[in-house]
């Protein structure tokens, strides 16, 4: 049998029809995330054909984009002032009460941002498919799911088909050789690569994470670097499921139990890439080369090792880099050669669907112990699910935080949307842990230096951009 | 959807790299729950002053352009999110296709189905509608979807790539949904061979 990928295994066991010349293959979906930005639209279109959704049973709703995370009122609830957020809010309510959805409601037990809440439930397992109306779809593809982001459109198609039209992509080994430097994180890994291939460079392929540095990364790590493969162009990233793998799901709500454990793990066991498969591309980097990474523009390629100095655009490679960068560097009112190090920041944002998993704010948490954040820097810290948040007050880590003068918030996508409340005021720089810096992303006229949760918060405490190696030396951080 | 076959637009060049989707139509404008209104909206954000006034150097707001159909973008147009809200912005201001020389798949995806056309053309070419763009603003070109080709006001044919599918979807007006609809049986039989391993209810 003809050696194959992991993408190719999951790709052909979900065709209902393959594809022809004519026709793009129609593709199962096993697994829909909705939330309430993108979906209102998709529903309509069901109502107005009197269509229902096909499989409730294989979708699942929470609220996360526009939702507020102020602390919660004395009744317990968590304030909605923006009218028009709720009322977007409450269309989603409706909908998934009409059509017969489960709904992970603002500030109720499970709620929080859709590609936190699907790992953590124990829905999103090795070798399914799963789309959801949001480009980070992507993050889900750290289990071995073939998971990517669609359109409003194609939400419709999948409530009322659970299936879609969709044209084979090609595959790209991006390998990781070499361990990781004490300081240096997944995060790095994903900026370091999009650093190399660009904001277009995976455009039309799946990526295929591996190599020795990604097999020694947590699941959490894993999925922040699949979460960032749209920013590279990929539409999906995908990581083979291993012990790592297993280890995370067991006991999980939603995961198999008993004899159904079993059976499953043998059959994740089939989907990791046969020796010899071959993928149409490939890049390779050196773990053991990465330092803490941080981007000095205004798209996620726009990246570079923490100790370098910015581009100048007088050495682009041509007219057009050259105007793009000229234009990055005026919106972020940085000069050429000029160094990052010690550039003093506004905001220090902790958070998103990129990095507000347990382990995130443990690191952050570890660093800003005891110490406390620089005068006039606003510092905010969101995880990612309410589960996320419980599991943090049970370890202290809130209270490390809050003594540290950090904001400890409820569960959203917060400060990296910024259609929520949480957002920098025009000129402000925030180091941030989310996964875009695209002029405005984070507040009309905000600046975005996005780096990894040790790097924030070694910013966070001096209150310009730090190295946070030079916290783990001071500190034998192991 | 209507169906598309051809048709003739004003042009005006946007020709910066990797235009993101929180350009086209930033997060703020995305708590509606209607696709119709974000016309407005559209590029908001180098469109308008901090007060509200258009910018008087922005392309889209010169005079000279008003009524343009036909957008010239930068390379990998459309990258970030996967708003549909960013064609639907786009369409709302008035554009029929947007001419780059590559795009970001989702962007790509959501404006098929959207019958604004993505229309990849070589370097040169693109170079040339730029020019022509910014010298004479009363420049027109006419996208002929049937024989997949821009033509240029010098009459020279360029032609452009779209998959087979979307062509004749956006030709004949088929509706996606209802094919998928109509595979309903195929899709039960898939069902029964593959049964689910979640239940989210």
């Amino acid at each position: 049998m003809t050696p194959k990928t992991l993408f190719e295994k999951v790709w052909e066991n979900h065709l209902v029809q393959p594809q022809t010349d004519d026709l793009p293959a129609v593709l199962y979906i096993d697994l829909h995330l909705v939330h309430e930005v993108t979906s209102p639209q998709a529903f309509t279109e069901l109502r107005q054909r009197g269509l229902k959704v096909r499989r409730p049973d294989r979708t699942l709703a929470t609220m996360d984009h526009s939702t507020p995370t102020t602390p919660r009122g004395l009744d317990g609830l968590i304030p909605v002032t923006d009218s028009q957020a709720a009322a977007q809010l409450d269309v989603m309510r409706k909908n998934c009460a009409d059509f017969g959805i489960p709904l992970f409601d603002l500030g109720t037990t499970n709620q929080g941002i859709v590609h936190v809440i699907g790992p953590e439930q124990g829905l999103t397992q090795p070798g399914m498919t799963i789309v959801c109306g949001d480009s980070h779809t992507s993050t889900h593809g750290a289990f071995g799911a073939l998971a990517f982001g669609i359109g409003t459109s194609e939400v419709g198609h999948v409530l009322a088909s659970q299936t879609l039209l969709q044209n084979k992509p090609k595959t790209m080994a991006v390998t990781v050789n070499g361990r990781l430097e004490n300081g240096v994180t997944a995060k790095d890994i994903i900026l370091a690569i999009i650093a190399k291939i660009g904001v277009g460079g995976g455009t039309g392929y799946v990526f295929e994470y591996r190599g020795e540095a990604i097999r020694a990364l947590s699941m959490e790590g894993r999925m922040t670097i699949c979460n960032m493969s749209i920013e590279g162009g990929a539409r999906a990233g995908m990581i083979a499921p291993d012990e790592t793998t297993f280890e995370y799901i067991k006991g999980r709500p939603r995961a198999p139990q008993g004899e159904d454990w079993d059976r499953a793990v043998a059959y994740w066991r089939t989907l990791p890439s046969d020796e010899g498969a071959v993928y149409d591309h490939e890049i390779v980097l050196n773990a053991n080369e990465l330092v803490p990474m941080i981007t000095y523009g205004t798209n996620p390629g726009m990246g570079m090792p923490i100790t370098a100095t910015v581009p100048d655009p007088e050495r682009a490679e041509d007219a057009s880099s050259r105007m793009a960068l000229e234009k990055a560097l005026r919106y972020m009112d940085l000069q050429p050669n000029q160094p990052l190090l010690g550039k003093p920041v506004n905001v220090v944002f902790i958070g998103s669907c990129t990095n507000s998993r347990i382990g995130d704010l443990r690191e952050a948490a570890k660093m800003l112990r005891g110490r406390h954040v620089a005068e006039g820097v606003r510092v905010m810290v969101v995880p990612g699910s309410q589960n996320v948040k419980r599991q943090a007050e049970a370890e202290g880590l809130d209270k490390v935080f809050r003594d540290a003068g950090a904001e400890w918030r409820e569960a959203g996508c917060s400060m990296c949307i910024a259609m929520n409340g949480d957002q920098l005021q025009p000129g402000e720089y925030a180091v941030s842990t989310s996964n875009r810096n695209f002029e405005g992303r984070q507040g009309k006229g905000g600046r975005t230096f996005l780096v990894s949760p040790l790097t924030a918060a070694a910013t966070a405490i001096r209150g310009v951009v730090t190295d946070p190696r030079e916290f783990m030396r001071e500190m034998e951080y192991a | 959807m209507e169906p598309i076959k051809t048709f003739s637009g004003k042009v005006v060049s946007l020709p910066i790299n990797d235009i993101d989707t929180d350009q086209i139509i930033p997060a703020r404008y995305l708590k509606v729950t209607d696709k119709a209104g974000l016309g407005a909206a559209c590029f908001s954000d180098w469109r308008y002053e901090a007060d509200g006034s258009p910018k008087a150097d922005f392309p889209l707001n010169k005079p000279e352009h008003q009524g343009a159909s036909i957008l010239i973008g930068g390379h990998n147009f459309g990258c970030g999110s996967s708003r549909e809200h960013a064609p639907w912005a786009l369409v709302g201001a008035g554009f029929k296709a947007v001419i780059s020389t590559y795009f970001a798949d989702i962007f790509r995806n959501n404006a098929l189905k959207n019958g604004l056309l993505p229309v990849v053309v070589d370097q040169e070419t693109h170079r040339q509608l730029i020019s022509l763009a910014e010298e004479d603003p009363t420049t027109t070109v006419t996208v002929d979807l049937a024989s997949q080709t821009v033509i240029l006001p010098d009459g020279r044919a360029v032609s452009f790539p779209i998959d087979g599918f979307s062509k004749h979807c956006l030709l004949n007006g088929v509706d996606q949904l209802g094919f998928l609809l109509g595979l309903g049986d195929k899709t039960a039989e898939y069902e029964a061979d593959h049964p689910a391993r979640v239940n989210t209810l």
